[in-house]
């Protein structure tokens, strides 16, 4: 799909006309992952809540010093918190919901990674080109202004880097981490949880690259308000935009 | 995009939907002959379970959880919980647990009921395993006892044998496994931890120790073991997923 060739035939028209964007795979697995993702952040919370204390190394519980504590309220009376209160207990369904949404950002992360890699979505869209690599572009681009009517049809370099550490290093590390807690998973592959120096390590890990993850997400809803809301949704939605 | 066009991709999306439908009914026989279907697969979150069962079944047919080194075992595990306050466990408390029986019944060819004294007859086993609750925290240790597999041999299990359900001391507390890991070599009735008889804040006299699975499939105060071909009447309690491999 072409990215934003303009057709003169189209801009001489009058009335708003639209350019394609996002390609029907881009878009419908953007949104799959966006949802699984809302669910995990949820019920991650929710699962968190019941033992708000990290540790490193393979093991940790109340009886042992925590790495940190997180300063929020538990679901659960055994955790002194500080807290006069004890929340509801919510992980049964949590955990259900959790591993049910990781199946569907892994099946969906897999299939757009093979579509990406067919069609040469990610060399074409996301790969930095080496001309556009400067620090003087980064930095400019990492003040977060309004983007400019070129980048209406691909990525800046800033973009560019950020979709793709998210893409290949933090959503794999998600998932592998939460592998690593699986008692049977490291049953069959001990090197998965020891890498990491033990089972709370992975845990930590696993909360860390939340953070990351989240970050991500709210600097990404900033831009797209930044960049126009409307056109940016219109794109993701329905795969056009309008020409200015 | 012509009309001609878009029918025939409709035909086609719909021919596709139609045996990708079929294969997925056929898919899920084939699963629950090789025991890849959990019993609580229907529902909301059933899709998910069955998923995370079937491929961790697949994965782990031969896998051992991790051992640990005597040096990593915990100086300050986690008991969670108190023992029974009931007046029958204190008696039986206070008289060493010798009047404590397990009955091993359902389908098999010898009920059989046995003391703590009759499980330490059998060939010992011992572990160091990392024992992990649901709710993240974790701890390391010692665990010493009969391997169910062995219990099961001696009364000896019926063809039909799909599950074995253990129930506690505590009322209403209970869980079940497959036969797959009631058969594992690390799945022990476990009457020992680090060294001495298994602590009653621990779960003594007796502790099914499933160390592949989460904190919770390892039922405290197990008096009695029933093999069963249905978990009908004894299915998964609350919305806990039943099979807890992760």
């Amino acid at each position: 799909m072409a990215d934003s060739a303009l057709d003169p035939s189209l801009t001489a028209a009058a009335a708003p006309v639209s350019s394609p964007r996002h390609t029907a795979v881009v878009r419908v697995t953007h949104w799959i992952t966006a949802l699984s993702f809302i669910a995990l952040l949820v019920t991650g919370i929710e699962i968190l809540i019941s033992h708000p204390r990290f540790y490193w190394g393979e093991e940790g519980n109340v009886e042992t010093p925590s790495l940190f504590d997180l300063p929020i309220p538990s679901s659960r009376a055994s955790v002194v918190t500080g807290y006069g209160y004890v929340l509801p207990d919510q992980n049964g369904w949590s955990r259900a919901l959790h591993f049910q949404a990781a199946w569907v950002a892994v099946l969906i992360g897999l299939f757009y990674a093979a579509y990406g890699l067919k069609t040469r979505h990610f060399r074409k869209n996301l790969l930095p080109a080496g001309a556009d690599f400067s620090w003087g572009e980064i930095l400019s681009h990492l003040r977060f202004r309004r983007p400019s009517e070129v980048e209406n049809g691909s990525y800046n370099i800033v973009q560019r880097i950020t979709y793709l550490i998210v893409i290949f290093v933090l959503f794999p590390l998600m998932i592998w981490t939460g592998l690593a807690m699986s008692p049977a998973f490291t049953s069959v592959f001990p090197a998965s949880v020891t890498v990491f120096g033990g089972h709370q390590s992975a845990r930590t890990i696993h909360f860390f690259v939340t953070v990351l993850l989240v970050l991500f997400v709210l600097v990404h809803v900033v831009m797209v308000y930044l960049a126009g809301f409307r056109r940016r949704m219109r794109a993701m939605i329905t795969g056009h935009q309008e020409q200015a | 995009m012509s009309n001609n066009l878009s029918r025939r991709k409709l035909i086609a999306t719909g021919l596709a939907a139609t045996a990708g439908a079929s294969g997925l009914a056929v898919a899920a026989r084939i699963a629950d002959q090789y025991g890849l279907v959990p019993p609580d697969y229907g529902g909301l979150y059933g899709p998910g379970a069955t998923l995370t069962y079937a491929a961790q079944r697949l994965l782990t047919r031969h896998s051992m959880a991790r051992e640990f080194s005597r040096s990593q075992i915990s100086t300050s595990p986690r008991a969670n919980g108190a023992p029974p306050k009931s007046e029958s466990f204190k008696r039986l408390e206070a008289g060493g647990f010798a009047d404590w029986r397990l009955a091993v019944d359902g389908l098999v060819a010898r009920p059989t009921t046995f003391s703590v004294a009759d499980l330490k007859k059998f060939p010992p086993s011992s572990q160091i395993t990392q024992l992990i609750c649901e709710e993240g925290w974790s701890y390391i240790g010692e665990w010493t006892g009969v391997p169910l597999f062995q219990v099961l041999n001696n009364v000896g299990i019926l063809p039909q044998a799909r599950y074995v359900v253990y129930l506690s001391f505590q009322p209403g507390w209970r869980n079940s496994i497959d036969m797959a890991d009631a058969l594992h070599p690390q799945t022990l009735v476990t009457y020992g931890m680090n060294g001495t008889d298994l602590p009653a804040r621990f779960g003594g006299p007796l502790r099914v120790r499933v160390p592949r699975q989460l904190g919770y499939k390892n039922v405290k105060y197990a008096t009695r073991l029933m093999v069963t071909d249905s978990l009908q009447g004894f299915g998964p309690k609350g919305q806990y997923s039943w099979y807890a491999g992760i």
